[in-house]
Order: C-alpha cells, then structure tokens, then sequence
C-alpha cells in the first residue's frame, strides 16, 4: 500500500488516465498511419494532418497551463498568449539563426530581415540563440521571468478578479505592439518565418514534421502529469482554497501572494513550451501571436471543455480547434461569430463544459438504473405518477 | 492537549490608544484593552462600534494609524502581516462562516494543521499519523466524524462555524478571535458552541464578538462594551447590564 500511495494521484485519476491512453495511442498511430502506410491507402494520414494535429497537441498544452491557474487558483489570465509568443519567439530565433547564409541576403550572421533594414551587427539579444540547449533555455526562462516580474508586482499589490484580467490582456497588447516595431529587432509585423531546419533536420520533411508531432503529444503527457501532480498535492488544496477564499486562506497562515506566483510562472513556462513546439510546425511566428483575442480564445477552449479538470482543458482546445479547422474551411465568414456564441453558450448553459455535460448524463443514467433495479416488475417507461392514472382511467 | 514549552506572558494581547481613521471617520478611537493569558473574553456593542475593525488591526489586516498592540508581550503585531500573524499563534473567525466549499471537511483541517506553510514544502507534504490523529481529534471535537469526506458546501450553516471553529484550533493558536460564532444557529447549537468555547479558554485565550445575549450569558465570562470606537464599561455581564451609560447607547436616545 505505502508504494501505492505515493502514486495515488495518478491512479485515482481514472479520466485522466484514459485521456492519456488516448493522447498515447494518436501518438503513437499517426506517425505509423503516416510513414508506413502507403499515400493510396484509405489509412493513410496525410502529412498536412499530421502538422495540424500537432498544432492541435500545442494548443492543448497551452490550455491545460491556463486551466492549472484559471480552474485551480481563480486567476483569469487573459494574456495567456503572450507567453506562448514568447516560447515561440525563442524558438524561432533559434530557428533563424540556423538558416545560416542561406538566406536571400546570404549573410552568415545576420537574419534577412536585419540586412535589409542595414543593421550591421546581430543585436546583443540574439547572441546564444545558434545554440539549440540555450535557446529551449530560454524558451523556458523567458515567459517564466516575465511571469515572475508580473505576478511579483501584482499578486503582492493583491491585484484579484476583473483587474487582473484586465492587466494581463494590457500587458499581451503592449508586448504585441512592441513586437510590431521593426527596431525591436524580431522582424516587425512579419516576424520570422522561413526556416530552413531543427538540428540539421529539414523542417520540410516528413520524417521531421511527424517527430515535431510526436515531441508534441509527449509534452502534452509530460505537461499533464505535471499539472496533475501539483493539484493532487496540497499545495493544489491551498490553490483551491485560494480560489474560493483568499482571505480565509490568508488567515490560516499561507502567503497567497508565494503560492499564485508558484503556479503562474509554472504555467507560463508550459505555454512558454507549447509555442516551441507550436513554431516550428506551423513555420512562422509573429506579433499576431501576441493579440487579445488569441488570449481570450484560449479561454474559450478552457470553458468550453470545463474547467478546473484538466483533462476538460485538453479535451477542449481539441473540440473547439478542429470546429475552427472546419468552419473557416466550409463558412469563413461565420466562425467568429459561433465562437462568440460558444463563449456566450458555455457560460450560460454549460458551466462545468462538455465534460460537465457527459458526467450529468452519466450520473442520471446510472440513478435510472438504479432505479429500475429497484423496481424490477415496473415497465421501463411508466412513471410512478402516470401508472396510478392509468389505474384510475381503467377503473 | 499539546505540551507547551513558551514562557506564560504577562498579556496574551496588549492593545493601547489605538486608533483607526477612514477618510476622517475615526472606526477606533484610542481604544485600550489587555486580554490575559487563558481568558474568556466578550465583546458587545451596537453596529459600528468598531468591533470587526479592532479584529482587523489585531490580525494584520489594517494598520493602525497610532497606538500599540502587542501580543505575548513583546511581539509587535502592527510591524505584520496577515499571514504572519496566523503563523505567530492568533486565529480569526470571520462573522459569516468561511471554509473551504469545494474541498472536504478532512481536507479543509489539513489545509488548517499546524505546521509549514512553504510552497515547496506544500507540494511534497505527506501526512504523519500523528498528523491524522490530530486531524481525526479535531473532526470529532466538532461532532462531524461521520461527515469527513463530504465537501464542506453541504454541510448546514451551524456546522461550518463548527468546522470553522476546528479549523482555529488545529492551527494551535495562543489567542483566538471568533466574530459572532452564534449567528444562524439553532439554541441547541448555541449552547454546544459557549460550552466549545468554554473548555478551550483556559489553555488558550478567546476574545468572542456577539450580539446574542443568551449567548454571552452562557459564556459565562467578563463582557467589555465599544461604543464609537473606543472602551464604553468592562465587569461582568450584569454590570454592564445595569451602566446607566450601556443601557443608553443600546436603548438609543
């Protein structure tokens, strides 16, 4: 038993262990689907797929970094894609550095777009990025310094609720308007975009594209666990307790302020990951990244699968991206507005999302059985109260 | 309960000339009061007399702008912060009952236990079988042994001011504050709550803010009154029953 209770997190999960065999099984199926099914076979998955599902893996990473705040700690990260940007960034520089003299300039040092606005020499900030262990380094350490910077100063000023919100999708639009800037030195609003390859592999090829997607679904496992593991543990029971009453929490004796910017910074490292691995399969990163509405996008996946799950989380980003997939593909014009409408919908009707929605139907199946095993002679569909009618119409 | 090795104090709390002003409104007005080590202590007084605000200068939340609080002597409680202060040994009771909803009533004293509040520490924490004694001694101190692992949302308003009340003293505190403990509950339950409240003074010191008469009387205790902000008669129950200047604040003029 004692060994057993050292994993009781994981194995009292029974959601999130099925979720995992099944981010596990697409893991592992894609790629043979892929690679070793031949192109005419009705199996065979094509290798645009193959990036989009990956993009889809991404996507679910960042949602489970903004669910372990939002659903466990009550702080509604409405910048979320700001760190996602940023991992991105640090990815993509790496990413340029390695296009070499390459380029349409040919320069060895510098990236196209700094020969073209006449810069001499590579920004002091660039420097290290040729190198891929420091570049995943500061794919982490980039939004977790921020992270830490913005939640130091707010989460000590008590910053909660709406106002928070409100900073952190302030703080996404300054940094997209930055980024916008052509003097900032990360390309203005084309950003970077023609990268060649990954540790000398051709970003081009399908045998790259699929590890990238592979990579993908092994982060999403890893970042589950993590998040699983942090919630299951106390320090997740004082981030509810946070949750639903900071002060009380306050009075027993925790420092609310530790406790938000231990899991904030967390979670900004993971969505911090998520654009890594996002970049390269999509093969461009720009300031766009960085606008509001991505950020609140995220949100909308979050509460549309449910929130405070994780699992709901992943099970969301996937559910709404594949409709976002499909309905800009067959009705452009309209996806916005669903999604608006999918907002408008989950917070009205599905306060627990799509999960909360199949467990309530779970539930009311199981109590029916119940039910019928209790009164085995009654017939199925009579109820009570429309039997003793029927008696009385008979009489 | 728990061996205690600190040194008895002279004072658990020492509160002198404290005042607390909001844009001019002064909530407190030199307000001085001494609670002793192991004393039952009541607090009266109509609304606004400064009640909840001298709760939150004694724990961290609002700072005075003049006089002195110490407790245990020596300890400025004014140079602290809420969390400090819980972890120094003062627990607080809010007047409308807060305990965790969404965690269960075990869950909720686990969270409350006595011990290190780090975040690193927090992630790793496993529970001790003295710990769990500890916990389940609680649980059955405040009669909900066979409700443990229900959330604490479904439990009725009387029994979360008794999980609230556990949660205060799992944390082993020197002093407590409990802010109207009788409010929205039956006359049985009141009664079970002074008699609680009674067997834990002694060892600890408990400053109890009520409105309820019935309840105070059963507290049994020494009744001091605020009035405007400040100390208006100090005695027992019946001779602050009988001050010609309480019976006129309360009957109004």
């Amino acid at each position: 038993m004692p060994a057993n209770s050292r994993l009781a997190w994981l194995l009292n999960d029974v959601a999130g262990k099925r979720l995992l065999a099944v981010v596990l099984a697409i893991t592992v199926l894609v790629p043979i689907l892929n690679l070793a099914v031949p192109a005419d076979s009705f199996f065979h998955v094509p290798t645009y797929w193959v990036s989009l599902l990956g993009k889809y893996l991404c996507f679910a990473l960042l949602a489970l970094a903004v669910d372990l705040i939002w659903g466990y700690c009550g702080i509604l990260s409405l910048g979320h894609g700001a760190f996602f940007a940023l991992g991105g960034y640090a990815m993509g520089m790496y990413l340029m550095r390695q296009i070499g003299d390459r380029g349409v300039y040919g320069n060895p040092l510098l990236p196209d777009f700094m020969v073209f606005l006449n810069w001499q020499e590579l920004p002091w900030y660039w420097y290290g990025f040729d190198n891929f262990a420091f570049a995943m380094l500061m794919v982490l350490l980039v939004p977790g310094i921020l992270a830490f910077v913005f939640g130091w100063l707010t989460f000590r000023s008590r910053v909660t609720g709406v106002y928070l919100s409100i900073i952190t999708q302030a703080m996404t639009y300054a940094l997209m308007l930055a980024f916008f800037q052509n003097d900032m030195g990360f390309g203005g609003n084309n950003g970077l975009t023609d990268f060649k390859d990954i540790l000398g592999f051709n970003l081009h090829a399908d045998n790259t594209k699929v590890a990238l997607y592979v990579l993908s679904g092994v982060a999403l496992m890893i970042g589950y666990l993590l998040c699983r593991f942090v919630v299951s543990s106390k320090l997740g029971r004082v981030l509810v307790s946070i949750r639903d009453a900071e002060s009380r929490t306050r009075f027993v004796g925790y420092r609310v302020e530790h406790y938000k910017l231990f899991v904030f910074v967390l979670s900004a490292m993971l969505a911090g990951v998520a654009g890594a691995l996002y970049v390269p399969q999509v093969g461009i990163i720009n300031p766009g990244e960085f606008s509001p509405i991505n950020s609140i996008e995220i949100i909308i996946w979050v509460a549309v699968g449910g929130r405070g799950l994780l699992y709901g989380a992943v099970i969301g980003a996937i559910l709404v991206n594949y409709g976002k997939t499909y309905f800009t593909g067959a009705f452009p014009e309209v996806w916005l507005f669903m999604l608006g409408g999918l907002f408008v919908v989950s917070t009205l009707f599905l306060p627990q999302g799509v999960v909360g929605v199949v467990q309530q139907w779970k539930q009311k199946r199981a109590e029916r059985k119940a039910f019928k095993q209790v009164t085995p002679s009654a017939s199925p569909q009579a109820k009570p109260d429309s039997s003793t009618a029927a008696v009385e119409t008979a009489s | 309960m728990n061996v205690r090795t600190k040194h008895i104090p002279q004072h658990m709390l020492y509160v002198n000339g404290v005042t607390v002003s909001f844009d001019g409104f002064k909530a407190l007005n030199n307000l001085s009061f001494v609670v002793a080590p192991g004393e039952l202590r009541a607090i009266i007084g109509p609304n606004g007399a400064g009640k909840t605000t001298m709760m939150d200068v004694i724990t961290g939340k609002v700072k005075p702008n003049q006089g002195d609080v110490f407790f245990r002597d020596t300890i400025d409680l004014t140079q602290h912060d809420e969390a400090d202060i819980a972890n120094l040994g003062i627990g607080r009771k809010f007047q409308k009952p807060t305990v965790i909803e969404s965690l269960s009533i075990f869950e909720n004293l686990e969270l409350a236990l006595v011990g290190n509040r780090g975040v690193f520490k927090s992630l790793f924490h496993t529970l001790s079988a003295t710990q769990l004694a500890r916990i389940n001694e609680i649980i059955a101190l405040v009669g909900l042994s066979e409700r443990r692992n229900e959330l604490a949302g479904a439990l009725s308003h009387g029994q979360k001011q008794w999980l609230e009340i556990g949660m205060l003293l799992i944390q082993d505190p020197d002093l407590l504050l409990v802010d109207e403990p009788a409010a929205g509950m039956t006359d049985h339950e009141t009664a079970m709550t002074a008699k609680l409240l009674r067997e834990i003074a002694g060892e600890r010191s408990v400053v109890v803010v009520e409105h309820d008469m019935e309840f105070i009387k059963a507290l049994d205790c020494p009744v001091t009154v605020l009035h405007e902000g400040r100390v208006l008669a100090e005695g027992t129950l019946d001779q602050v029953q009988n001050n010609e200047q309480v019976i006129e604040v309360y009957l109004g003029r």
